[in-house]
């Protein structure tokens, strides 16, 4: 459990936070002092005030106790790989490994193997592309044997591809050493995708911090989130596949049907963006949308400034978030507690469970 | 050789390169000090600390070698000590020499390994923090690795200065056959005497071999250091 409670003048922070286990994102635009907030639990960096603690003090202004970043058994993995170029790959990856006091989380070779850079451990680190470097500066944080693990956006600096591929690893890595995790992005896909917590964070103050799939489906954070960008998690249970190729997942609201081919049985959290879904007044008939929802309004936020509603909606239980215009909204005249349709034209699997 | 060069030039010739290496060796870890305490700290006497390493590149080397020899002179105020305390005499001796030739060539030890230094990515250095290494073993692993160029690059010029030194030198420690009289002192010498311009000639012939074995050689290593530290 890391909580922390920092002030500083330069750069503009004032915010506590508390991290349970699993993985917890820091989310903001780029400036909000994600980036500040990493250093100075790393070490790196010392606020004007306050206290860290990540299972012992790292640090706390009252008592004037502030760990280097040496002894705090936090590693971290930044936006470019900084790998030391007079070693070797492999050289690299164990680098912190006589420093580390435990054996790391996951066994060097299983490590390896997730990563995928078993052939080019032998390489000089200049002749390694974007990923294969961040890959290793992955495996090498993780071979310090570190108690939490900071990534500061590890993916901004890579190619669509390329980030598929960290993301991957990085889901693997969360599940097989559950170590704890704080992710700095500014990426909701990233986010929805391998965190558990999210901190939301602007112009150096927390603006909400829960679990994701909460504040997710909160619309008075939709606009911070991004609009069309927000949306709310379903969690389902793949239930079989029809003759035609279709998965059916069934979920408290409802089944759905995706195209993707899935093993049945799995647990699942499907990822609705609020831009996707297309509310109607009565069941739409003749409509190609496959996925067709009842749902209830629970409430209506208008924008502060902009023609767009969010809207949120009760299906069976879990709640979900629709952007439509304020003029939609007024002509179907929505109001909560009304009976609706949500037609969702897309929908993407945010992980299992 | 023995017959090419008259003995005394023989005498020199070595003296010279003991002198050279004693004044690189002593001064590698001062210049390493000081060129770190230039390029990474910030402090009070930071421009003067910066000048007074740079002042026997400015000042006349006579001037530098008479100041040298006030301070360090057995009735100076470091070389009384010395004397007193510890027994050592620089004034007129082979050490005295050493002396002179390292601080006439510091500042240019210290440059190149100043450059080097803030070269090195800190960045680096914080990755390596964060991996469990001290500070100490942060400089130990990364640090100096990266900068290993610039140290050979120091070490060579300050080599080649020490070797060439003449001015504070016969200032210091005069110009005493097999004692202080190093080559460019030989050769002067021997300008000095009607048919000693034939052995003069040799000994520069001498010096150039010497300098561009140096420098050929450091070329080599700093060309290996560098590919290996570049990551390539």
């Amino acid at each position: 459990m890391l909580e922390v409670a920092i002030r500083s003048s330069r750069p503009d922070l004032d915010l506590a936070f508390a991290a349970p286990g699993g993985v917890t994102a820091l989310f903001g635009p780029s400036g909000a002092g994600k980036t500040s907030i990493l250093r100075a639990v790393a070490g790196l960096a010392t606020p004007d005030a306050g206290r860290i603690h990540s299972d012992r003090p790292l640090f706390d202004s009252a008592t004037g106790l502030n760990l280097p970043p040496h002894r705090r058994r936090i590693a971290c993995v930044f936006q470019e790989p900084r790998l030391f170029p007079h070693l070797s790959v492999a050289a690299n990856l164990r680098y912190g490994q006589r420093f580390a006091a435990d054996r790391p989380s996951l066994p060097e070779a299983r490590l390896i193997d997730i990563l995928g850079i078993g052939p080019i451990l032998r390489r000089r680190t200049a002749t390694l592309s974007g990923g294969e470097a961040q890959r290793v500066a992955l495996g090498r944080a993780i071979l310090a044997a570190p108690r939490l693990l900071l990534l500061d956006e590890p993916m901004t600096a890579l190619d669509a591809p390329r980030r598929a591929e960290i993301m991957t690893c990085l889901e693997r890595l969360r599940d097989e050493t559950g170590l704890p995790m704080l992710l700095v992005s500014h990426a909701l896909d990233e986010v929805v995708r391998l965190a558990t917590t999210l901190v939301m964070i602007e112009g150096g103050r927390l603006r909400a911090a829960g679990p994701v799939a909460d504040l997710l489906a909160d619309p008075a954070l939709a606009e911070t989130l991004g609009g069309r960008e927000a949306g709310a998690l379903l969690a389902g249970r793949v239930a079989g596949r029809d003759p035609d190729g279709l998965t059916r997942i069934d979920t408290a609201a409802g089944p759905l049907w995706l195209p993707q081919a899935l093993v049945p049985g799995v647990a699942m959290r499907l990822r609705v963006r609020a831009g996707d879904i297309t509310l109607a007044l009565t069941r739409p008939e003749g409509l190609s949308a496959l996925n067709i929802l009842p749902v209830t309004v629970t409430a209506l936020v208008p924008d502060g400034q902009g023609p767009g509603v969010t809207v949120r909606l009760d299906c069976a239980g879990a709640p979900l978030l629709a952007r439509i215009t304020a003029r939609s909204c007024a002509a179907m005249a929505l109001r909560p507690g009304l009976p609706v349709w949500a037609v969702l034209k897309a929908l993407s699997i945010a992980g299992a469970g | 050789m023995a017959g090419w060069l008259p003995p005394e030039a023989l005498t020199a010739l070595a003296l010279s390169l003991r002198v050279s290496l004693w004044a690189t060796g002593l001064s590698l870890p001062f210049g390493l000090a000081v060129a770190w305490l230039l390029a990474r700290r910030r402090f009070p006497g930071h421009g003067l600390l910066n000048g007074l390493v740079h002042l026997p590149l400015i000042l006349p080397p006579v001037v530098t070698g008479y100041l040298l020899l006030l301070a360090f002179g057995r009735r100076g105020v470091i070389g009384g000590w010395l004397h007193e305390v510890l027994g050592v005499t620089l004034a007129f001796r082979w050490t005295g020499a050493v002396l002179a030739a390292a601080v006439m060539a510091f500042p240019l030890m210290v440059r190149a390994i100043r450059l080097s230094l803030e070269a090195v990515d800190p960045r680096l250095e914080e990755a390596a923090a964060t991996l469990g290494a001290s500070r100490l073993a942060v400089f130990a692993t990364v640090t100096l690795p990266l900068i290993l160029p610039g140290l050979l690059a120091g070490a060579v010029l300050s080599f080649a200065k020490a070797f060439g030194e003449f001015g504070a030198t016969i200032t210091f420690v005069a110009n005493i056959p097999g004692q202080t009289q190093t080559l460019p002192l030989a050769i002067y010498t021997f300008l000095q005497v009607p048919e000693g311009e034939g052995a003069a000639l040799r000994l520069v012939l001498v010096s150039i071999a010497i300098a561009m074995t140096a420098l050929g050689l450091s070329e080599l290593l700093a060309r290996r250091i560098a590919r290996r530290v570049g990551g390539r």
